[in-house]
């Protein structure tokens, strides 16, 4: 990062690294020399922009965007959240894209091969744009827990991924969202592959009695934080 | 506030990130500008191709303007031309793109800016892709600011092809050829 640049990027006090050997697949896929300083210029300080009129009504319901036959089994959920600048700004606009496995923990994928079952009413992806306040909302079925071939015995915690564009290239951010009092977040090498408690804490969403809808649906609350400008010494 | 960290957009992104929607092509019949196939494999340390990796692009139209408002003359943006793309490393670990040559902005050579997403990777690395026949490429500054030997892991090669040109860029995520990631 250049004296001049106007956003601090990633934070690599929070951020996971490249290579983290607890998660195997990191180990031939990480970078091994350092990243190289780049000035920040107009390419990274735009990026890809959205309208409304993209987004289809039901894009961001889960539990109804893909029905065949009928409603999708599991737990009906509410996820909402703002998406803020590490300033603490919100985003308005801003394209919110996520995807997960059903009830049982299978993801309408073709590479899943877990033996859990499809369900023909959930596809598992939905998207939306950020309000004039920067919130979101989806409506979709928790997510089951899945093996996966890190290591001998090894589930994933329930998660949602999540990925975000910001206004620029450089707020762009792919993460997951997992659930509060989740008895595999301790064992989960992708989640701690993230160096830092509290940023830890934050990936884990908050159940929000509010957001919860009487008679219908639990609701949880998921606030994502981009990186943002960079405070100026006049400030 | 503290950043939310980065996690693997894992196996299953191709769900909710690809889709039906077609990302890869970036251009329509009325778009300006010189045709281009962009494509390339990214490998890893084993020199294996990565069959599960994604990458994105952000480029500015065949007049070096970016469609966002930050850009002065964004008005003058192609609408046609929105700049953004995404494909899979998909056959045989390929990636490939349907988009226009960006066109340079004042004494800066055409570049595209790219995002490379893996499972395997708690978070994405940002490179560049410049053009083989772009004389301007000498001058600059951030290819200049790149050890000489590694300069090229950043250049596209034009092969040559009977339509329009096509351009190779591999991902090398280690290795004697390992791609240049930045840090803006």
């Amino acid at each position: 990062m250049g004296e001049s640049a106007k956003y601090n990027w990633l934070d690599w006090k929070v951020q996971p690294p490249y290579l983290h050997p607890a998660y195997k697949s990191t180990i031939k896929r990480s970078p091994s020399r350092p990243l190289v300083p780049l000035t920040q210029s107009l390419s990274e300080l735009t990026g890809p922009v959205y309208s409304h009129d993209e987004i289809h009504p039901l894009d961001n319901d889960l539990t109804k965007n893909s029905v065949k036959t009928g409603e999708p089994l599991g737990e009906r959920i509410i996820v909402t959240g703002q998406l803020l600048d590490d300033r603490g700004k919100p985003i308005p606009n801003a394209l919110i894209e996520i995807w997960q496995a059903n009830s049982a923990g299978r993801y309408m994928h073709k590479v899943d091969q877990h033996d859990a079952p499809l369900d023909p009413n959930f596809h598992g992806a939905g998207r939306t744009l950020t309000d004039e306040n920067g919130v979101y909302r989806f409506i979709t079925i928790k997510p089951g827990s899945y093996p996966w071939r890190n290591h001998l015995n090894a589930w994933r915690p329930h998660h949602i991924h999540f990925s975000i564009f910001g206004t620029n290239f450089l707020q762009r951010l792919v993460t997951q969202m997992y659930f509060p009092g989740d008895p595999l977040l301790p064992l989960d090498p992708i989640y701690n592959g993230v160096p830092d408690e509290e940023a830890r804490k934050r990936l884990v969403s908050i159940y929000d009695h509010d957001v919860t809808t009487p008679e219908w649906a639990l609701g949880y609350r998921f606030d994502i934080v981009v990186c943002g400008p960079r405070q100026t010494p006049f400030e | 506030m503290i950043q939310s960290a980065s996690q693997t957009v894992g196996p299953f992104f191709r769900i909710g990130l690809i889709g039906s929607r077609t990302q890869n092509n970036l251009v329509d019949e009325q778009t300006a500008g010189e045709r281009i196939t962009l494509t390339g494999v990214v490998y890893d340390g084993d020199g294996q191709p990565i069959l599960d990796a994604m990458i994105e692009l952000w480029q500015p139209d065949a007049n070096g303007i970016f469609n966002h408002p930050l850009d002065p003359r964004h008005e003058k943006a192609d609408p046609h031309f929105r700049g953004f793309g995404r494909a899979e490393n998909r056959n045989a670990g390929k990636y490939e793109f349907k988009t226009i040559k960006p066109g340079g902005r004042d004494r800066i050579p055409p570049y595209i800016n790219i995002h490379v997403f893996a499972r395997g990777m708690l978070i994405h690395a940002m490179t560049r892709i410049y053009f083989s026949d772009e004389p301007a490429n000498t001058d600059d500054p951030v290819l200049s600011s790149v050890a000489p030997e590694r300069r090229h892991t950043l250049i596209a090669t034009r092969e040559e092809s009977q339509g329009p040109p096509v351009y190779r860029f591999d991902i090398h995520m280690q290795g004697e050829d390992e791609t240049v990631f930045f840090n803006p």
